[in-house]
């Protein structure tokens, strides 16, 4: 089996000469091409993906006022920042409601704002110390006038994800959208055979330090992202049936674009951040184009009622997801999807263009994300609740 | 010749009458139905396009009047901004009429306005808020 370096794959991007296709042309060149030619010829294919991902938020340093404050509550636009950090050190969730329109308005749109270059208020209070005296400020900051803000997502680029129905007797508002009574709708998420880490089932090209686009930019996988759960069943493919891998990710919010992060609100939920990332993955040898070729049909997950009420209710493959109806139950129930295809492709396609254009290198991982981690359930301990 | 958008409303009595029946036959009008939910002994729903000519139109909904039809001219449209979506889909989820749908091609969201009922379920299913009601003008 032929291999190529990632040293390789590098020069000819220098070069101008990478043959790179997006992970739903690969499908069909493999199909006319065959595997051995087809992996000679290509040398990268690019993912995309564009959902709701809640867990999400930016680090901003706002620089020292004089006199300076060591900010204990800050706020931004009405929303709450986490200040247990350094002085004017803040982390901003997505997900953090404002105190006026806590279902209206959050954290999601104060960085959607951010990006788009627009004045934000800020408002913060100290007890006041020795080394910093102001009890308080307000003031306005924008993406130019602070040091730094940059994303940092504990969660983000879920490896497949349960598909979501409703059997209980009332409409529910989750995260998966709106939930009608009796099963009466499917809501699913990921872009299937176009998702990063489905494309890299078992993470080969995919760890630490992997360059990404990521809201526009390039940004890094930081570490694992939480809940990461390689352990997932997986089919005999390796693509896990259900919820596994996931990426904490970071990058530059000062160079991202309001096209690839959007502010959302799921109704009686809250606030969530769409996040647009695309990952390129090298075609280092036959498996890896082979893993590549993953098709809507081969990647299966779960139904869940999100009552609460039965769990798993049934499984599903993408190809079954995307034709719009599903069989549950031995009733034909209608799906809708949750992240953005057409986002999703334009990512992987744009990404593609960046690479051939010389504006985008592969990087290494520096350490690969755990295989064997699992997933710990909350116990309910200590005194009084035995 | 108009286009009106009605919702109908029955009651236990009336949901057995044939009234669309009426409507077609004795006043000349054509009928698409975009959502029904009629069934015996219950009250039932029907929204509809209806078409004609106005008096035909005025004279079908006296026709109503008369049978203790309930009924409401909808004048409200939903309107897509279509420049701030960004085609997840999740309105489809909700959307009782199929007048919100994905294209299977290219994967945009695509909004047919004649299969639209006005029912608003859209405007909050939608997690961007890039759908709202506008009165259309319509008398």
């Amino acid at each position: 089996m032929a291999y190529k370096s990632w040293e390789e794959i590098n020069e000819k991007i220098q070069s101008g000469k990478v043959v790179v296709v997006t992970a739903e042309e690969v499908i069909k060149i493999v199909e006319e091409k065959g595997v051995k030619k087809a992996a000679e010829e290509i040398d990268v294919v690019t993912t995309g993906t564009f959902g709701p991902m809640c867990s999400s938020g930016v680090f901003l340093n706002f620089g020292h006022s004089d006199p300076p404050i060591r900010m204990c509550r800050v706020w931004l636009n009405g929303v709450r920042a986490y200040a247990g950090v350094a002085a004017v050190d803040a982390y901003l969730g997505a997900t953090e409601p404002s105190e006026s329109a806590p279902m209206e308005y959050g954290g999601a749109h104060v960085i959607e704002e951010l990006i788009a270059g627009k004045d934000i208020d800020l408002y913060a209070e100290s007890y006041g110390t020795d080394c910093y005296p102001r009890k308080q400020i307000k003031t306005t900051i924008n993406k130019y006038n602070i040091n730094q803000a940059f994303m940092f997502n504990p969660r983000n680029a879920y490896q497949n994800y349960s598909a979501a129905t409703n059997m209980s007797d009332r409409t529910i508002y989750t995260y998966m959208g709106t939930l009608l009574p009796n099963g009466g709708n499917i809501t699913y998420a990921t872009s299937g055979e176009l998702s990063p880490l489905l494309n890299d089932p078992e993470y080969r090209t995919i760890g630490i330090g992997t360059k990404v686009f990521i809201g526009g930019t390039h940004g890094f996988v930081a570490w694992e992202g939480t809940q990461h759960n390689p352990g997932q069943v997986r089919a005999e493919n390796g693509v896990p049936i259900g919820p596994a891998g996931t990426l904490a990710l970071i990058g530059d919010i000062k160079k991202m674009s309001t096209r690839y992060i959007r502010a959302g609100v799921f109704e009686k939920y809250g606030i969530t951040l769409f996040v647009g990332i695309g990952i390129p993955i090298p075609i280092l040898d036959e498996d890896m184009l082979i893993k590549t070729t993953v098709r809507n049909r081969d990647i299966i997950t779960t139904i869940v009622d999100k009552s609460g009420k039965y769990g798993v209710v049934g499984t599903v493959n993408y190809e079954q997801l995307r034709s719009g109806k599903v069989e549950l139950n031995g009733r034909i129930v209608p799906t809708a999807p949750l992240s953005s295809l057409k986002m999703s492709r334009e990512i992987a396609e744009v990404l593609k263009n960046q690479i051939k254009n010389g504006l985008f290198t592969l990087t290494k991982p520096v350490e690969k994300l755990p295989s064997e981690a699992k997933v710990n359930k909350l116990e309910i301990r200590g005194h009084g609740n035995e | 010749m108009s286009k009106i958008k009605i919702a109908m409303k029955f009651t236990v009595e009336n949901v057995t009458k044939p009234i669309t029946y009426h409507l077609i036959k004795d006043y000349n009008l054509l009928i698409n139905i975009l959502n029904a939910d009629v069934s015996l002994n219950k009250t039932g729903k029907l929204i509809a396009d209806i078409e004609g000519r106005d008096e035909d139109i005025k004279s079908g909904l006296e026709f109503l009047g008369r049978h203790n039809v309930e009924y409401k001219i909808l004048q409200d449209i939903i309107v897509l901004q279509e420049d701030s979506c960004v085609h997840c889909g999740a309105c489809t989820a909700v959307c009782p009429t199929g007048a919100l749908s994905m294209n299977t091609e290219d994967w945009s969201l695509t909004f047919d306005q004649e299969k639209c009922m006005v029912c608003r379920l859209c405007i909050k299913a939608c997690p961007l808020r890039v759908l709202r009601v506008s009165d259309n003008g319509v008398e």
